[in-house]
């Protein structure tokens, strides 16, 4: 069943907070994660390789660096799950 | 080539061998500036090995481990009964300082090995392989003969970093787990972890996730000496074994994994 935007902010926010320490609650639709968040080429890369997981999305290399928002990022795994 | 020698002299010495014996060296390497001849070549002259067979290996990170696979090879099938292992590179010559993505991680150094006859298999099957497909994401700026015709400037060590972090940790991962399993070890017989010293990062999640015990050392000489390519795992591997991290006897699974990209991983027993 596909998950809700909303679902998928949460469950995003949770992945930021483990891999960053960073409170959920700040991970907003309207932040950037590097300008905004603070959060290295890095620590994107454990964030996208453990919401594959947990969203049963595929986030290739090539689309990571378009990931710029939070809602680039929700936007993109909302519209590719399965 | 000086510090591949000396490297090469200090294995020989704690083999306890003469260099005459040495009949296979082996040099991994990716910054000798000669397409020809080899750096093996002079490097066994040097030892006192210099009729010994002699070739260099290009395998970039995975190099030194690549060696160990073939010396291992040589000697279970007879061929040889000595073999010098080198990984020594000088990236120095080969940074940009206007780089970002991994001139300032880069260092020189060698670490070398002696392999030899045993009663009892000290080194396990290598896991090893390659995937060309992203041949593109460790690399050089241009090629030799870009510089000669003026198209680029002198080549320089690049890579895609947020690529070859995932693919150093959660592939790469997937290949020291065949690797273990294929030595017939359980993760609690390790005493150490030697990765290719890529970076910190890497390090630290490579071995979050591979998941061993806190009893197995997992070397971080790079915070030391830096990425030193095909030398890191042997340099990594005598740092613990001199500040006595770890016990000569013990086992240390170690993988070597970039430019290719490459990988090669198996189990060994501490000298």
């Amino acid at each position: 069943m596909a998950l809700s935007e909303q679902d998928v902010l949460a469950g995003l926010a949770e992945l930021v907070n483990d891999e960053t320490g960073i409170a959920a609650d700040a991970v907003q639709m309207d932040k950037s994660f590097t300008d905004d968040l603070d959060i290295d080429s890095i620590s994107m890369m454990t964030i996208v390789v453990n919401a594959e997981d947990k969203f049963g999305v595929k986030i290739p290399d090539e689309e990571v660096k378009n990931l710029i928002t939070v809602s680039d990022a929700v936007n993109f795994i909302t519209s590719n799950q399965g | 080539m000086d510090m591949a020698v000396e490297a090469s002299k200090e294995a020989v010495a704690k083999a306890g061998i003469e260099p005459s014996e040495i009949d296979a060296v082996i040099l991994s390497t990716i910054t000798f500036p000669y397409a020809t001849p080899s750096g093996a070549t002079l490097l066994a002259a040097e030892v006192g090995a210099e009729n010994a067979a002699a070739f260099d290996i290009s395998a970039a990170c995975a190099g030194y481990c690549y060696g160990i696979a073939q010396a291992d090879a040589l000697i279970r099938s007879g061929v040889s009964r000595y073999v010098l292992v080198v990984g020594g590179e000088k990236t120095s010559d080969f940074i940009s300082p206007t780089d970002r993505s991994i001139s300032f991680l880069l260092g020189d150094g060698a670490g070398a090995a002696i392999v030899g006859p045993s009663d009892h298999p000290g080194i396990s099957k290598t896991v090893w392989g390659s995937d060309g497909s992203n041949w593109d994401k460790v690399g050089m700026t241009g090629s030799i003969t870009d510089f000669r015709d003026g198209k680029t400037e002198w080549p320089t060590l690049v890579q895609e970093g947020q690529s070859v972090f995932r693919w150093a940790v959660w592939e790469m991962v997937k290949v020291a787990k065949e690797a273990l399993a294929a030595s017939g070890l359980e993760p609690e017989d390790l005493a150490a972890l030697v990765t290719h010293q890529a970076n910190v990062r890497i390090i630290d999640e490579f071995a979050k996730q591979l998941g061993l015990p806190d009893s197995v050392v997992v070397a971080k000489d790079i915070v030391e000496t830096g990425n030193t390519s095909a030398a890191s795992v042997p340099l990594a591997m005598h740092r613990l074994l001199a500040e006595g991290q770890v016990q000569s006897g013990g086992f240390a699974l170690q993988i070597g994994f970039g430019a290719g990209l490459a990988y090669a991983a198996q189990v060994v027993e501490l000298p």
